[in-house]
């Protein structure tokens, strides 16, 4: 059996590798974008000069060859479901038996004026960070970032770390305010500001102006601001273009059932192009994100060898860094509270570290976790919203969870103090955090 | 392909310029060097301790003013910004002419430190080596060696650029324990302490400097030497033979071999602090793990084949054993291994190589505590059951891993930790030294240095 892969993100890496682990069959994963493949995450670290290209791969190049999957560079021009055959740009043809679609996401654009100038761009691929590459080799002046999303941070970020004054034009009324809380969206708003960049909170990007070269930009309150680039960072959406009449059935995705599969016999989607008809409780239809992509992969590889599990992505948890703060989520975490919940929120008195535990009002069982600046274990906190354990006990074992490194000052009885619910007795928390003892309590919470 | 590399060179087109506060650092530290010189030159005015003091001075002064300018005015966090697009640390020119000198200063300080300026049968020094002389004196009543003025500029480094690391990594507390630890062991147990006991008339002694890396502890001369010297002399033996079989096994039992390579010893202070800037250098690859494996461990081998035969002869009489000679084998072994590897080459090539070279590839030490931190073995004494397990290792936090990198790139013993993360596989090497950066600066807070 011959199972091709189109795109090689870390859905389309996943899918092949755990195949490969499975199975025997011929893989062949293409790309355009690089014939290896590399983290996408890790594209502004390339900018920054923190790395280069070479250390973000996920891989060392002879891995590939010696767990035979076949890499073709090269853009994929049209499927046809009928023969089973994949065109290629450059007029190769492809025969498969499966295929996973892994196609990942484009930046979007929302028909502003000039949107197609020289001197805009989003970063999604390893081009969009070639082309901010060469933007910012000239005298920028002064960068705009559009949208204040986890792209637009790393954008202005980057740009920041070549003395290139940025401004960020965020719709909301505060940072991420539609994820974050509002309290750890102010500490970031802050943390903004601290590195100099020019944060327009409540301002929305009108139109990008110039002939052939941005000049300048106008915002919806009318100001114009000249800049000589601008990053758009207004979300992704699923890249589908390929799709077009190849009679696979997509909304704003490409649809799949519980299996991962396609509305087209032996073809599967996966990534962020996927999108999930009957998405689990409390999940979007599709996530972009790296580790459902991840996750993706791996289920996918199991469906094409004959499992029948449904994917479940599991308990929600994410990550990102905001400049120097080091953001951890678990379990259900909301901008705003609904009446059944109830929020713990400790934050630091000087620096920029918080910890926020959510909770159900009426049984105490833990939901959530939000964390700035702190490390939490992953596996910890998963057993707590998975065994609905009460806040209290979360509270009295919170040492168990802390992941910063050895030597750091350690919050748990502040974190404590801010517990607001009916004690009838204080709380007596461990201080001790030790590989041993979270382990052994790890055994006892997952008896529940 | 024509992507990649002009992403990969690409950042070579970035520079930065220098804001006046650290050229005037950087002049400063230029001025003492250029004491230093004209006085290695014999420019006999520049004798002097007053002399020496303002080179000296100027050197810590600017060096630590610069680290300063280097970090000051930014937010706590990581400074990794241009690693890669500065030609200093990543092989650019300037790493190759400092490569080049280093190599250089080290292969005359090994082998031809009269053009140092060491008074040689007994004359008085000139050069570097007498404008040192003042300094000496003072510590141990005694002129100076190619020994003492390299052991200064050895600690000045390890102060002066240990300061810069803390002040990078202010926001991390282990990373600033861990360099005030190194500053202090350099500062006090390698340079001051042996100068005193000198001065007292007592054997000379780095009480940290553990065999098989003090390779000649066990040489005949050396044991002679400390019999001769009485009771000081039996503790100075008492104290190495303990280091070896007992401490650094317990230790490193619990602790990793962190304890002693990011914590203590010399070659690793140098290598945390100025060799910072080129950690990222060393290689990651499979086949590099492969060599650093047979290197190291024929290493320790050969120190303890070498030893072994030292011993033999210092109790039999008798140097030769089959078709080997216990005095050419010593000879040898400091020669290839003692000057040329750990010297000349774990030095030199800090600004090509990164700065780990010589813990990695060479040092029995580091081979033998790196040993002592992957024990896991099972036995039985008598009906009990015992399990040893050494308690290091870096562990993986769950699924957060997005295979990003900065965590192998960072590595100065050149581990793929991200090839563990990314299966979220707790990471157990015999050649991770705990120096705890891939922790620092994994931007998804995964990985973590712990003792089970």
């Amino acid at each position: 059996m011959h199972i091709v892969i189109i795109g090689n993100g870390i859905a389309g890496s996943s899918a092949a590798r755990h195949l490969r682990k499975l199975s025997d069959h011929k893989i062949t994963m293409i790309s355009g974008e690089s014939k290896y493949p590399f983290s996408r995450t890790a594209l502004m670290y390339i900018y920054m000069g923190h790395m280069t290209y070479e250390h973000t791969k996920l891989y060392e190049d002879w891995f590939w060859e010696k767990n035979r999957i076949d890499l073709v560079e090269g853009w994929v021009e049209h499927i046809d479901t009928k023969s089973q055959s994949i065109s290629m740009k450059n007029g190769d043809l492809i025969k498969y038996d499966k295929l996973i679609i892994g196609t990942g996401s484009k930046s979007n654009k929302f028909g502003w004026p000039g949107q197609e100038l020289n001197g805009v761009a989003g970063l999604y691929q390893l081009q969009d960070m070639q082309a901010l590459e060469n933007a910012s080799k000239d005298k920028v002046g002064r960068a705009v970032i559009v949208g204040g999303g986890l792209i637009g941070i790393e954008m202005a970020e980057m740009l920041a770390s070549r003395k290139i004054p940025v401004t960020m034009l965020v719709r909301e009324s505060s940072f991420w305010n539609n994820v974050l809380p509002p309290e750890e969206s102010a500490m970031i708003n802050q943390h903004i500001a601290e590195h100099h960049i020019d944060l327009r909170l409540a301002t929305e990007l009108k139109s990008i102006n110039g002939s052939n070269k941005v000049i300048s930009i106008t915002t919806n309150h009318g100001e114009e601001i000249s800049c000589g680039f601008v990053g758009l960072a207004v979300g992704v959406s699923p890249n589908i273009n390929l799709l077009k009449d190849s009679g696979i059935e997509t909304k704003r995705g490409i649809l799949v059932n519980d299996l991962l599969a396609t509305s087209v016999t032996n073809i599967y989607a996966i990534g962020d192009c996927a999108e999930v008809k009957t998405p689990k409780i409390g999940r979007k239809g599709i996530e972009s994100i790296w580790y459902t992509g991840r996750m993706m992969g791996e289920h996918v590889a199991r469906s094409i060898m004959g499992e029948t599990v449904s994917y479940d992505p599991g308990i929600w948890f994410n990550s990102a860094k905001f400049l120097d703060i080091e953001y951890q989520v678990y379990g259900e975490i909301t901008a705003e509270l609904n009446g059944e919940t109830e929020s713990l929120y400790w934050q630091h008195v000087t620096e920029h570290k918080s910890v926020r535990i959510n909770y159900m009002k009426d049984s105490g069982s833990v939901i959530g976790f939000n964390l700035m600046g702190v490390r939490y274990r992953h596996n910890v906190c998963e057993a707590w919203i998975k065994n609905k354990t009460n806040i209290k006990e979360v509270l009295a074992n919170l040492a168990f969870a802390n992941f910063d490194p050895e030597f750091y000052k350690q919050y748990e009885s502040a974190i404590i103090l801010q517990f607001k619910g009916n004690l009838t007795e204080p709380i007596v928390h461990r201080a001790k955090r030790k590989l041993r003892l979270v382990q052994d309590y790890l055994k006892t919470i997952s008896l529940h | 392909m024509n992507l990649y590399k002009s992403i990969s060179i690409s950042g070579h087109n970035y520079t930065e310029d220098m804001p006046l506060f650290q050229k005037i650092q950087l002049a400063v530290v230029g001025l003492g060097f250029l004491i230093m010189l004209l006085a290695a030159f014999n420019f006999e005015a520049l004798h002097s301790s007053w002399w020496l003091l303002a080179s000296l001075g100027m050197i810590i002064m600017g060096t630590i003013g610069y680290g300063y300018g280097q970090y000051s005015g930014t937010v706590a966090g990581i400074k990794n910004n241009h690693v890669w697009q500065a030609s200093l640390s990543s092989r650019g020119v300037i790493a190759w002419i400092l490569g080049v000198f280093l190599t250089g200063f080290y292969v005359v300080l090994y082998w031809y430190p009269q053009f140092l300026g060491l008074g040689v049968a007994g004359a008085a020094n000139t050069g570097l080596v007498g404008f040192f002389d003042p300094l000496s004196r003072l510590l141990k009543g005694q002129p100076a060696s190619q020994w003492f003025m390299y052991g200064a500029l050895y600690t000045i480094a390890i102060v002066t650029l240990g300061m810069k690391f803390i002040y990078k990594y202010r926001h991390s507390q282990y990373q600033v324990f861990r360099t005030i630890s190194i500053m202090f062991f350099q500062t006090i147990f390698a340079f001051l302490l042996p100068e005193l006991l000198l001065r007292l008339n007592i054997p000379s002694n780095d009480f940290k400097n553990v065999w098989p890396l003090n390779y000649n502890f066990f040489f005949d001369w050396h044991i002679d030497e400390m019999i001769k010297a009485g009771m000081f002399g039996y503790f100075i033996l008492f104290w190495g033979i303990i280091m070896f079989l007992i401490i650094t096994p317990i230790l490193t039992y619990f602790y990793g071999k962190r304890w002693y390579c990011s914590w203590v010893c010399g070659c690793g202070g140098l290598a945390e602090s100025a060799g910072d800037s080129f950690r990222q250098l060393s290689d990651k690859s499979l086949k590099a793990w492969k060599i650093e494996r047979w290197m190291v461990h024929s290493v320790l081998v050969f120190v303890f084949l070498m030893t072994a035969m030292v011993l033999y002869t210092r109790f039999s009489g008798n140097s030769r054993i089959l078709f080997l000679d216990s005095y050419q084998l010593s000879s040898w072994y400091g020669f290839l291994i003692g000057a040329a590897f750990s010297g000349v080459v774990g030095v030199g090539f800090y600004p090509l190589l990164g700065g780990r070279v010589w813990c990695r590839f060479g040092c029995p030490m580091a081979a033998y505590l790196g040993l002592l931190q992957r024990i896991n073995t099972k036995f039985k004494i008598g009906k009990k059951d015992i399990t040893l397990q050494a308690k290091f290792r870096i562990t993986t936090n769950g699924s957060q891993c997005i295979s990003c990198g900065n965590c192998s790139t960072f590595c100065e013993m050149g581990i793929d930790v991200k090839a563990y993360a990314q299966r979220q596989e707790d990471i157990l090497r015999s050649s991770c030294v705990g120096c705890g950066v891939c922790s620092a600066v994994c931007p998804r807070g995964v990985l973590r240095l712990e003792n089970l």
